[in-house]
């Protein structure tokens, strides 16, 4: 019984998962470039930024609420990593030069938890404010110029970590894949397996039944958010290793990729609902259409032309099998 | 094994709790114990249910606004009873549950005495410790979260501590068991009928350590078949010596299980009495006999010519063959028990549904609504029976609530609505119904149910209908404010409308309505004149089904 649960929870995964499977088969029928270690790689490197923002977003979407700041958070924390250090002197140390930025998304985070519970202000609305306050603030300050420059501590991880070679092949690695995959376990380990977890996702089914228990909903929003501007954080820094540069408005507009990924992979804007291999999955889904696309010959706008009937249909096909047996109106 | 289980209260939480009675160690830390406890303490550790209150209630008053709700109630729960609080809607029985559960708190003068101290009033906190658990209506369960760990919530308080699934499985398979429930553990509670997720509500109380368990109408959502469950679920729980609390609108479907009664009206307990002794026409002749005294019924006027005309109404599964005649200035009331299609009438008479056959003919004109447009348009109005949900927009003003029907009318030659003649329309009627609401562009979900209702009413009464149906038009009115809007129903009369009451409650169609149809089973089983017949005939007649 105990293992039909678990299907049943993972079927979002699942589907997912064969999705990926018949799409990633026909792009390598229909390409000679897709199914090659190299364009793997490449393609785990590209979105492994996207599953760390994810995994900070899924977090928010289970306890029942939205963020749209994110990614202005995660600007603000790369430039912040940036300039702290230089003014500082803090050129080598990794540790000191990342905290600052670290601990300013996880502020920004509790600011917008804060200012969620305790005005009761709809998270959407507050994180639209604190986004134009946040990337208003960085544009100005900044004069939107990109940062080539980095500090020395950032060149230690940038680039090539290490490298594979197969049959020959010398395939690089960078830090992004490693910080994804920390990223999730972490982020599993906390929904699935502690108390915090499971009460952000009663809350996020129902708050009124989570209040009644004695569930202290005020310090599970600021946890939610905060966790949410920590891995904005995280995603920003790494962002700025992979391509060694900061670039204020290269990250802010891309919200919505990272919202889909996560509704994709089983959340929900009503809460309480998805788990990390369900968000990693629908990272990478995108990713793999946007890939194949590319490789095709379809031209990157028009492939996302394709990529928002995918998202719904993947959705409906979801969901259809769940759908609600109606709630008695008149009883 | 399983017969053993039963018929021995010692089962599970049960035994555990008695292996460490007195112990003051909340319940999380006992769950614990529970586990590593394992097989053995279903097995040990008997213990009988000793008599004695385990909560007492004196001089229980609680007011809100000038009207009370409850009057020095006092009330006495025995350790191991299944006591049912009932009486009719507004009568206080709920208030006084929510004294119990540390929802409300009683007026100064209260004493309550609960795990031997005593207290002027309890706080949800208080409460909980000491062991009342609240099965409340909407059951607050977790709809995403699966059975077992909705049952066992309590072990995941407590933050950033491990998530122990074994130790959740483990106690919610110990109070599965011992209520003995199919259900099954990894279940999505969303896909669960309400009559078992309503399983799964008792199952966690049962493993929170409940002492008393206070069921908020438990039985008012389920079908039959599923209320003779709950009352076998009701009998375990009894056997474990939980006291269960029924608060209850009818006395009938829990009757058998129930040790004693308290019947409450208009906020007074009129007395405490075992259960044997009772039953549905005493209960009926205790509410009716303070009744009767109590309300004198309203005046009737002349009707006039015949606004509505039914004939053979028919929808499938609803109600069938319904023929009555509705004339203009008559109140006339619809009564019957929640589920005998006396609301889906209303909603085919107003045009919300279609009926499958059958005749509808206003002021002699066949009419065939396709729409409640349609409906409005020939004069017909509906007052929701859930004016919470359906009957006003509860975040909107009081005035903009009430001219939402006619937008049309307030409209200046350039077509758009005129604020002057809004205003104008909404004092006018503000006066005229004695609306206390401290400002007209408050939310209507700050008034009172009484002063919301007489919103609703003004809504429909500005449509300038000829035939208003009203669903309930008191429930959840305070006992105050129900005179309030007897008496606007009976004006309404008075202008030539032809009303027609909905409700459930005998006494308030029997005081209010000029005649009476019993409906029962989607068809009209008998018609009354109040004249004729007495209140407790009456009410022995359609309580009974």
């Amino acid at each position: 019984m105990a293992r039909a649960g678990r299907r049943r929870r993972d079927r979002v995964a699942v589907y997912l998962a064969l999705v990926m499977l018949a799409i990633a088969a026909f792009f390598s029928l229909a390409t000679t470039t897709f199914f090659t270690l190299r364009n793997f790689l490449n393609l785990v490197e590209s979105y492994s930024v996207t599953g760390i923002f994810t995994m900070g977003l899924l977090v928010v979407l289970v306890a029942g609420g939205i963020d749209i700041s994110f990614l202005a958070t995660a600007s603000v924390a790369q430039y912040l990593a940036v300039v702290v250090s230089r003014s500082l002197g803090l050129d080598d140390s990794f540790i000191l030069g990342v905290l600052p930025a670290l601990a300013a998304g996880a502020f920004i985070g509790l600011v917008n938890g804060a200012l969620i519970h305790y005005l009761a202000v709809v998270s959407i609305i507050v994180t639209i404010s604190t986004q134009s306050v946040m990337f208003g603030g960085l544009m100005y300050s900044s004069g939107g110029r990109s940062i080539y420059n980095l500090p020395g501590w950032m060149y230690q991880f940038s680039g090539t970590l290490f490298s594979v070679t197969v049959g020959g092949q010398r395939h690089p690695i960078g830090a992004a894949p490693l910080v994804m995959a920390v990223a999730a376990v972490l982020t599993f380990a906390l929904l699935a397996h502690t108390t915090t977890g499971r009460q952000l996702y009663a809350m996020g089914g129902n708050p009124e039944a989570a209040r009644r228990l004695g569930i202290r909903l005020g310090a599970l929003h600021l946890f939610a958010y905060g966790y949410l501007g920590l891995m904005a954080a995280i995603g920003g820094i790494t962002q700025a290793l992979r391509v060694e540069e900061v670039v204020p408005n290269a990250l802010v507009g891309r919200e919505f990729d990272v919202l889909a990924a996560a509704i994709l992979g089983g959340a929900s804007f009503a809460g309480g609902r998805g788990g990390v291999a369900g968000a990693i999955l629908g990272v990478f889904l995108i990713g793999l259409l946007k890939n194949g696309l590319n490789l095709f010959g379809v031209s990157s706008y028009f492939s996302d032309v394709i990529i928002g009937p995918v998202i719904v249909i993947a959705l409906c096909a979801t969901h259809l099998g769940k759908r609600k047996e109606t709630d008695v109106g008149f009883a | 094994m399983r017969t053993d289980r039963i018929a021995m209260p010692s089962g599970g939480v049960g035994g555990v709790r008695a292996a460490e009675a007195g112990s003051a160690e909340p319940a999380r830390a006992r769950n614990r114990t529970a586990e590593r406890a394992g097989a053995r303490t279903l097995r040990d550790g008997a213990s009988a249910p000793t008599r004695g209150p385990i909560v007492v209630l004196r001089n229980i008053s609680k007011r809100f606004g000038g009207n009370y709700a409850l009057k020095g109630v006092d009330l006495e729960l025995e350790k191991g009873e299944v006591h049912c609080l009932c009486g009719a809607n507004g009568c206080g029985k709920s208030t006084l549950a929510k004294i119990i559960s540390g929802t409300y708190r009683p007026d100064r003068g209260a004493v309550i005495v609960i795990g031997g101290r005593e207290h002027p009033y309890l706080t949800p906190r208080e409460s909980r410790d000491c062991g009342v658990q609240v099965i409340y209506q909407d059951l607050a369960l977790f709809p995403n979260l699966s059975v077992y760990e909705n049952i066992a919530f309590e072990c995941n308080l407590g933050s950033l501590r491990p998530y122990r699934e074994s130790r959740l499985r483990a106690l919610a398979r110990e109070a599965l068991d011992a209520m003995k429930f199919d259900l099954d553990p990894d279940e999505p509670v969303e896909n669960l009928t309400i009559a078992r997720r309503q399983q799964v509500a008792i199952c966690r109380a049962l493993a929170a350590d409940a002492k008393l368990v206070i069921m908020d109408e438990p039985t008012a959502s389920l079908p039959r078949v599923e209320v003779n469950n709950l009352l076998a679920a009701v009998r375990y729980l009894k056997l474990r010596g939980i006291t269960v609390v029924f608060v209850n609108h009818r006395l009938d479907e829990v009757l058998e299980v129930s040790d004693r009664v308290t019947v409450m009206v208009d906020g007074v307990k009129i007395g405490t009495f075992p259960a044997s002794g009772m039953d549905k026409e005493r209960l009926t002749g205790l509410i009716a006999g303070r009744r009767i005294d109590a309300g004198k019924r309203t005046k009737a006027a002349a009707a006039g010519e015949t606004a509505l005309e039914v004939r053979g109404l028919t929808r499938a599964g609803q109600f069938h063959d319904v023929s009555f005649a509705l004339r203009e200035g008559e109140v006339l009331g619809i009564c019957g028990l929640l589920g005998s299609g006396r609301t889906e009438l209303a909603l085919s008479l107003f045009g919300m549904t279609r009926p499958d056959s059958g005749e509808m003919r206003i002021r002699g004109r066949a009419v065939r609504f396709r729409n409640q447009r349609d409906a409005i348009k020939a004069g017909v109005g509906y007052l929701s029976e859930d004016r919470l949900a359906l009957g006003l927009i509860q975040p909107q003003s009081v005035k903009d609530n009430m001219v939402l029907t006619v937008m049309d009318r307030l409209k200046t030659f350039a077509g758009l609505i005129s604020p002057a003649k809004r205003d104008r329309t909404v004092a006018e009627w503000v006066e005229r119904l004695d609306i206390k609401a401290a400002n007209v562009d408050d939310a209507v979900s700050v008034l009172s149910g009484g002063n919301q209702q007489k919103v609703a009413l003004a809504k429909w009464i500005l449509t300038d209908p000829k035939i208003l149906i009203l669903d309930s038009p008191t429930a959840g009115v305070d006992v105050g404010a129900k005179d309030g809007v007897h008496r606007l129903i009976r004006r309404l009369a008075e202008r030539k409308i032809a009303v027609a009451v909905i409700s459930d409650e005998v006494s308030e169609v029997y005081r209010n309505c000029d005649r009476i149809l019993h409906f029962r089973r989607g068809t009209i089983a008998g018609e009354y004149s109040p004249d004729r017949v007495s209140e407790r005939e009456l009410a022995g007649m359609i309580e009974n089904g």
